[in-house]
């Protein structure tokens, strides 16, 4: 059995490995929004391949060894292999307005890197049928196995390009195949096969192949545009662009009236867009006089020698911003130390060492955590504009999380200014006006949280063309100080949208839209009416909370049909696609997971589920549904607290899987009826679920400042007791099913994969709409729901079906 | 009964001039500026004259023919876009072209718009950063037959001073800022159009005038008549 032991936990820990470097892989050529899609189609592996084995059960059981040692060898070919393939598909997010064919393709994405999961599904479910004695520790392994796969692929991001990252999961996974293969002959193969993926494949076929309109891809058709680095962390790849012909002159919202051209830049992309950039600094600052002349510089306008907190550094520009405008002291806050390490060592002489300058202290670490645990007093907080205005435009953010704009984050940077000290806030402006309403909307409920009851006094916000930028002042602005904004607004042919004591005449004269559609939405925000105003708006902006940390989320079912109606006459690039195609994945993870796990069933078993029935596939469904709603939940808001979605999904999988595999075991020893053990269990969810929905909150705020290895070993703690319990209903279940009816088992694997795969995708949507405590709430419902289906023991059999 | 086989084995490789298509395309675009913006909005008859003149499908990479008469954007590789048809006739109709006019554009891309400007103003220059799409745009306007377009590669930033001061301006990619040579380059009353937002989004443009006295006036010009304020769903 070693060898089988050996070979699951091999081929296990590669699948999860997978299952996260394939999201990261995603991010990079692709957005972030497709990571969700990944856990959902690694869950349809798993269904589809229950399903496929329970139809080839005769064959597997007399050729265990060999079917197990072939489903490893395709796992792993078929893992660079769809890689390769995924990338040929002419998938284009951004097109999906005009061309529908997207969703066809999109629709091949998901068949396409469905087939490894399945292979590696497949040796996981050839094990538990063919050696189902062992089956407690078959499964411990293979959550073990998870859980250090997850750790692994976060490790070897590190040190490995993510390509290579995925020929070291490949040599894995045929390390799996190899143990069990046991026939010198197929051993022999399988090498040749490794040696073939490791050397044999042609470079640019591993390479990867960014979306066109991404950023990088852009950059880089430039004439003499050329990448001079790629550093590779789990936090994003960065790639360092320069281009010497055209120079870069990235200077967001710069006036007309300027009279300045930005210095000689280098671009730093992570994942292949959120250009950021570092600027040539030859010894005087004051020679950038350009930074004088950007919306973001009007705080500086206000304030004299200011103490400034940057949130966001990126390459330094905002560093820089503070540093022309006199500061007394900058602390730089940038997530990825990387980042830092380029602007503050590899590319040092060509920033002019800004990060050498006594007056700038630079952290490496997630601006919630660093505000968390800082002292406070700033008399400017700044956060930067760190993503792309294409993208910004497009809505494929949509569906991240974003924890750096929610009422509780704003809350607390409001609650670390000086007296009268100002936070201020740059975001592209997009019209008719979303996301910058939307942050006028969160920091005016920040201000009244925080026990502020006159947000109209202290308030004001400029735009450019392109650009909005809102103050925030811990105090009431005064009449010289709006007098000296307005000043600064004029000066530059910025419009002001809103200050204390504004007119409609103020708000439009220099960039002039239809309506100041801004201005007279800031106004009816800090209005009596605020909440009719904000249910009334056709774009959903309600304040995001660390609950329902969607600031990008735009998007309002009302306003579907009327945009749709107008859908060919352009207002269909107005809805955020990236909420449709989240709706789009769940609806085609409902087709295909049918398809592929329940119909073969069906076809194979014309009297359907029999024995335990219908009563048994409500409890495996309910209990699929559940434990992913759960997991997602938990994967969304452990990201505020590990500070990454990829370290989140890391942690939070391997950490649900491991406990889950040892509550397995342990219930398997449990000397309790099966139904009671599973009520207990139940018990235990709803209990520890719904103390978290209460604490967790505050667990994070008071660990926040912790370094990450101890933020890690905090989350998995947390993680620990509710996985535990919720590994025990499932297995409980399959013993009661394989007692009463073995021919149900593969039904109980089919319908719970099914539910997972559904609830993958599901539970994105829920969160977005009931937040993170709605979510779980459910999921605790439908555990509770479940215990009353547990598959009945043989004395009711008779009255199921 | 041996003529039918011929025609039908004949008429794949029959000269298309997809001239129904784009009548149909014009029409198409007038009717979506009467809803996108405004009822009484019509182009200029010399605008709506060049897009049913100018053969679109000859501008777009052969697997995109298909497509060449619809009113969107189509991908022509190397990371760009053809815009799509409408705001290709307001950004003409915006700067108020005149036969004497000449206008500077930035970005040739693949041609299309420099052709529509070449309808209807005396001489058109333009810029291309990408030199592989330089090259082929290049070619294809001299092969069309556009002897009042000049074309260069280079860095559309700082215009192109010795052709200028232009009557106007068209900027087909969107920058984070609006370059400051170009606003010089600009004559006293001249217009320069940029159009703002994705590639493959519903753009908006971005009007900007220079008043006689060299002050600068922006107006963003909404591409889709939304009134975002008002009334319930």
């Amino acid at each position: 059995m070693r060898r089988v032991f050996a070979a699951t936990l091999m081929v296990s820990c590669a699948a999860i490995g997978y299952e996260i470097l394939l999201m990261r892989l995603l991010s990079i050529v692709q957005w972030h929004h497709f990571a969700y899609m990944i856990i959902s189609l690694a869950l349809l592996g798993y269904g589809a391949s229950g399903t496929a084995i329970a139809l080839s059960r005769h064959w597997i059981v007399e050729h265990f060894e060999l079917a197990f040692a072939l489903s490893a060898s395709l796992f792993s070919v078929s893992m660079v292999a769809s890689f390769i393939a995924g990338q040929l598909v002419p998938f284009n997010a951004l097109e999906i307005v005009w061309n529908p064919r997207q969703f066809l393709y999109l629709a091949a994405i998901y068949l396409i890197f469905f087939v490894p999961f399945f292979f590696a599904a497949s040796c996981i479910g050839i094990a538990f049928t063919c050696r189902c004695n062992h089956s407690n520790r078959i499964y411990f392994f293979d959550l073990c196995g998870a859980g250090a796969g997850a750790m692994l692929v976060l490790g070897a991001l590190f040190v490995l390009m993510p390509p290579h990252t995925l020929l070291l999961l490949a040599t894995l996974a045929m390390a799996g195949a190899i143990v069990m293969s046991g026939r010198r002959w197929l051993a022999a193969i399988q090498s040749i096969l490794l040696l073939g993926l490791l050397i044999g494949l042609p470079a640019d076929w591993l390479g990867l192949r960014l979306s066109a309109y991404k950023g990088l891809s852009e950059t880089m058709q430039i004439i003499d545009a050329r990448a001079l680095n790629v550093y590779s962390s789990p936090l994003g790849l960065l790639t360092v662009v320069e281009s010497p012909t055209v120079p870069f002159r990235h200077a967001p919202g710069l006036s007309f009236a300027t009279r300045f051209v930005p210095p000689e830049q280098l671009a730093v992309f992570t994942d292949g867009d959120a250009m950021s950039v570092i600027s040539r600094v030859d010894g005087d600052v004051a020679q950038l006089g350009y930074l004088g002349d950007v919306t973001a510089a009007l705080p500086y306008s206000l304030l004299s020698s200011p103490r400034v907190l940057v949130l966001g550094a990126g390459g330094g520009s905002d560093v820089l911003l503070a540093l022309f405008h006199g500061a007394a002291q900058v602390d730089a806050v940038e997530l990825n130390p990387q980042m830092n390490a380029l602007v503050g060592v590899e590319y040092a002489d060509f920033a002019g060492r800004l990060y050498d300058d006594p007056r700038i202290s630079v952290f490496s670490h997630e601006a919630r955590g660093f505000v968390a645990q800082s002292e406070g007093g700033y008399d400017l907080i700044h956060i930067g504009l760190l993503d792309s205005f294409a993208v910004a435009g497009s809505g494929v953010q949509g569906l991240n999380e974003s924890y750096l704009y929610t009422v509780e984050a704003l809350s607390e940077y409001l609650g670390k200014l000086s007296d009268g000290g100002i936070l201020s806030i740059t975001r592209w402006l997009r019209l008719p006006p979303r996301d910058s309403l939307k942050l006028a909307a969160t920091v005016i409920d920040a201000m009244r949280t925080s026990g502020v009851n006159d947000p109209e006094q202290r308030l004001a916000v400029i735009r450019s063309w392109n650009t909005s930028t809102l103050i925030a002042k811990n105090g009431r602005l005064s009449d010289a100080e709006i007098a000296r904004l307005v000043q600064f607004a004029d000066a530059r042919s910025f419009d002001t949208a809103y200050f204390p004591g504004i007119q409609l005449d103020d708000a439009n004269r220099f960039n002039i839209i239809p309506d100041p559609w801004l201005h007279e939405g800031i106004v009816a925000l800090l209005g009596a009416n605020a909440e009719d105003f904000k249910r009334d708006y056709r774009f959903y902006i309600e304040p995001a909370t660390d609950s329902r940390p969607y600031f990008f989320h735009l998007f309002k079912w009302g306003s579907l049909p009327q945009l749709m109606s107008l859908g060919r006459q352009g207002a269909a690039g107005l809805v955020d696609w990236g909420y449709l195609v989240l709706v789009a994945t769940v609806v085609q993870a409902a087709i295909i997971g049918f398809l592929m796990i329940l119909l073969p069933l069906l076809k194979s078993n014309r009297r359907g589920p029999s024995l335990t029935g219908r009563r048994g596939g409500t409890y495996f469904f309910l209990l699929g549904l559940a434990f992913l709603f759960v997991e997602m939940a938990f994967i969304q808001k452990f990201t505020l607290f590990l500070s990454h979605p990829l370290y989140s999904v890391a942690v939070v999988l391997s950490g649900f899987l491991v406990f889950a595999g040892i509550g397995s075991v342990v219930s398997g020893r449990w000397r309790t009826a099966a139904t009671e053990g599973s009520r207990r269990a139940v018990i235990g969810i709803v209990s520890i679920a719904l103390l978290y929905i209460l604490i967790l909150p505050l667990v994070f705020q008071f660990f926040m400042g912790w370094p990450d290895p101890a933020k890690i070993a905090m989350s998995l703690a947390l993680i620990a007791p509710l996985a535990f319990f919720m590994g025990v209903p499932f297995p409980l279940g399959l013993q009661a099913a394989r007692d009463v009816a073995p021919e149900f088992v593969p039904w109980a694997w089919g319908i719970n994969g099914f539910a997972s795969v559904l609830s993958a995708s599901l539970a994105t949507l829920l969160a977005v709409e009931l937040g993170f405590s709605g979510v779980v709430l459910l999921a605790l419902l439908l555990y509770v729901a479940a215990t009353r289906f547990f598959p009945a023991p043989a004395r009711s059999r008779s009255g199921v079906d | 009964m041996l003529v039918l086989p011929l025609l039908l084995v004949a008429a794949p490789v029959l000269p298309q001039d997809h001239a129904a298509e784009r009548a149909a395309m014009v029409e198409e675009v007038k009717r979506y500026a009467t809803r996108a913006r405004d009822k009484d909005t019509k182009f200029d008859g010399r605008v709506l004259d060049a897009l049913d003149a100018v053969e679109r499908h000859r501008f777009v990479p052969a697997n995109q023919v298909a497509f060449a008469y619809e009113n969107r954007p189509l991908p022509i590789g190397h990371s760009q876009t053809i815009s799509q048809p409408y705001i290709v006739a307001l950004m003409t109709d915006l700067i108020r072209p005149t036969p004497d006019d000449v206008v500077l554009e930035i970005g040739t891309g693949s041609g299309y718009q420099a052709a529509i400007l070449a309808s209807v103003v005396e001489h058109v220059y333009s810029i291309e950063i990408i030199e592989a799409l330089a090259d082929a745009a290049s070619a294809r306007l001299r092969r069309l037959g556009y002897t009042n377009v000049t074309t260069r590669l280079g860095d559309g930033y700082y215009g192109w001073q010795e052709q200028g001061p232009y009557d106007a301006i068209v900027v087909t990619a969107a920058a984070s800022h609006v370059p400051p040579p170009l606003i010089a380059q600009l004559k006293p009353g001249g217009r320069m159009v940029i159009p703002v937002g994705g590639r493959f989004a519903t753009q908006q443009l971005l009007l900007i005038e220079k008043t006689p006295d060299d002050g600068i006036v922006t107006r963003q010009i909404a591409a889709v008549r939304f009134v975002p304020l008002t009334g319930r769903h």
